[in-house]
């Protein structure tokens, strides 16, 4: 509503649903362009990684580091895209795919033991030791046929996760 | 849902009582009292939960919301109401707007050549000067809020002058200190702010007993706590009113209040105000440009209200509370803020104001 919606054409709005591969529907691209210029406070045209731990509920949440290293940089197409991942129509896959680039810390398609670890890290924070945070990883590799110097790849995390109920979505307040 | 546990060779499968994700990953407790038996990698690489909960708040968050100032519709891009749109604003620009301003002026010369004499000739008799100088305020409180046409409906009993008694309110624009104060002299404490705003506080409202704060300095809330427990103590001084939320909010939330004015030891007098503005809708556009409620300046503010038609608001004196016994002043905050809110129809947000100018520590995350 208002004049944002006026800034974006049909011809945007069908051109970004086809790069996220239809995750969203029209309506709730509009809700995000809004969202997006909401955040990008100097009109520059994309989101520095400042202005979304100027969120507080982001910034508390224990991932937001590693979700920022996805996410920095950002123009209206590639934040479409990485948010596509949290659509109610997303694929599995999609989801999956996501998951593994937040762990893959080092970003070379490979999910080694320290990529594990520093992920666990951030999640128990001080809770967990940094002895038996390795213990508990190391024995759930063994359990599960990998060893501490095994590398995983997407198609691993595929097999492991694969065949649950992947919960992952976050709703677009479309007004 | 779940497939029933058959165990593949070489990777890890659903158990058919799975653990509950959410008890484990937040908060790594959990992973301690769980045997190792339980806990597989598929559940250490399900972060879903904590991504979804970032993503979700990547989209819309609560905090965000408090300080939108929602623009109005735009009623008047017809053919039929635009000339009489354009004939408001002739109306306000050109006829009421000069009205308001000469009020004002003939306010503030009226104020100014009653005050300064006073406060400076009445130099001995304090008590006197003092008196004068609290109607002197109220009634230039009064005009200012006559020149933005503002009809204040007071519900409740006025405020009475008693020791070890503080007011507290709610925040939601710079003009709250006015309305208030025009009923009752308040000593406030407020931020200290540039400009010929901040003439007027070092001057004029120096004389009501204003405290002043920074909200940059870290050691300056000891400072300002010993001032507000002297002020409090003094029987001749003005009821002090405070601002638990520290910043302003929108209309329609309150955030967390600060736990600073419920340490004192006395009682506490909440005040709920509801302010309804009419904008005209030229303004919606530069509305939208700040959408930080409050980034505007006070000046900007003031000339907004004066062109706009009129400013409604309903001000309700409410019953005083004290510390019950076994409370912390945390949850006597959070108790007062419940009761204010309810009373002015705002919801209640969990979040800590003062986030609209810094970040969350590492403390705030560690905890989660």
């Amino acid at each position: 509503m208002g004049n944002t919606s006026s800034m974006l054409t049909q011809y945007d709005i069908e051109e970004v649903q086809q790069h996220c591969k239809n995750a969203f529907t029209q309506q709730e691209i509009v809700s995000l362009y809004q969202r997006f210029c909401q955040l990008d406070r100097n009109n520059c045209g994309f989101i520095p990684s400042d202005e979304f731990l100027s969120i507080p509920e982001f910034a508390v949440n224990p991932l937001s580091q590693s979700m920022l290293r996805l996410l920095d940089g950002f123009n209206f197409k590639e934040f479409i895209a990485f948010l596509s991942a949290f659509s109610p129509r997303a694929t599995l896959q999609h989801k999956i795919e996501f998951i593994f680039k937040v762990y893959d810390t080092d970003c070379n398609g490979k999910v080694s033991f320290d990529d594990m670890l520093t992920v666990l890290r951030d999640l128990t924070g001080q809770y967990m030791s940094e002895q038996q945070r390795k213990e508990v990883l190391a024995q759930v590799l063994e359990e599960a046929g990998y060893t501490k110097d095994s590398f995983l790849v997407l198609s691993d995390f595929m097999k492991i996760l694969g065949n649950s109920d992947l919960k992952m979505e976050a709703e677009v307040p479309v007004d | 849902m779940n497939s029933t546990g058959t165990l593949k060779s070489s990777s890890s499968e659903l158990d058919l009582d799975r653990p509950n994700i959410e008890d484990y990953l937040p908060s790594g407790a959990a992973i301690q009292q769980e045997p190792r038996g339980k806990f597989r990698l598929h559940d250490l690489l399900d972060i879903s939960p904590t991504l979804s909960e970032a993503a979700g708040a990547i989209v819309d968050d609560s905090f965000t919301r408090c300080f939108k100032s929602n623009p109005p519709e735009p009623w008047n891009w017809n053919i039929y109401l635009f000339p009489l749109w354009c004939f408001g604003v002739f109306l306000r620009y050109l006829i009421i707007f000069p009205t308001r301003a000469l009020v004002l002026t003939i306010g503030w010369i009226i104020f100014l050549s009653a005050f300064i004499p006073v406060h400076l000739l009445l130099k001995g008799h304090d008590k006197l000067r003092r008196n004068i100088e609290r109607s002197l305020v109220e009634m230039m409180c009064g005009f200012f809020v006559a020149s933005w046409t503002g009809v204040v409906k007071y519900h409740g009993p006025r405020p009475s002058r008693r020791p070890k008694q503080v007011f507290v309110a709610n925040h939601t624009s710079m003009i709250d200190f006015i309305i208030l104060e025009q009923m009752t002299a308040f000593a406030v404490i407020m931020q200290k702010h540039p400009g010929w705003v901040g003439l007027l506080q070092s001057t004029i409202l120096e004389s009501v007993g204003c405290i002043w704060f920074n909200r940059t300095e870290a050691k300056d809330r000891e400072i300002v706590a010993r001032k507000l427990r002297d002020h409090v103590q003094g029987t001749d001084n003005n009821p002090l009113l405070i601002f638990p939320e520290g910043t302003c909010v929108n209309n329609h939330y309150t955030v967390m209040f600060k736990k600073g004015a419920f340490e004192l030891g006395c009682t506490v007098c909440p005040i709920a105000i509801n302010v309804f503005k009419y904008w005209p809708s030229l303004w919606r556009v530069l509305g939208s440009a700040m959408t930080l409620y409050g980034g505007q300046s006070f000046t900007t503010h003031l000339l907004q209200l004066m062109t706009s038609w009129a400013v409604v608001c309903d001000v309700w004196y409410l019953e005083p509370q004290n510390l019950k016994p076994g409370e912390t002043p945390i949850e006597f905050a959070e108790r007062v803020r419940d009761i204010i809110s309810t009373r002015a129809g705002l919801k209640m947000v969990p979040w800590d104001g003062y986030l609209k100018y810094s970040r969350p520590s590492p403390k705030h995350r560690e905890r989660k």
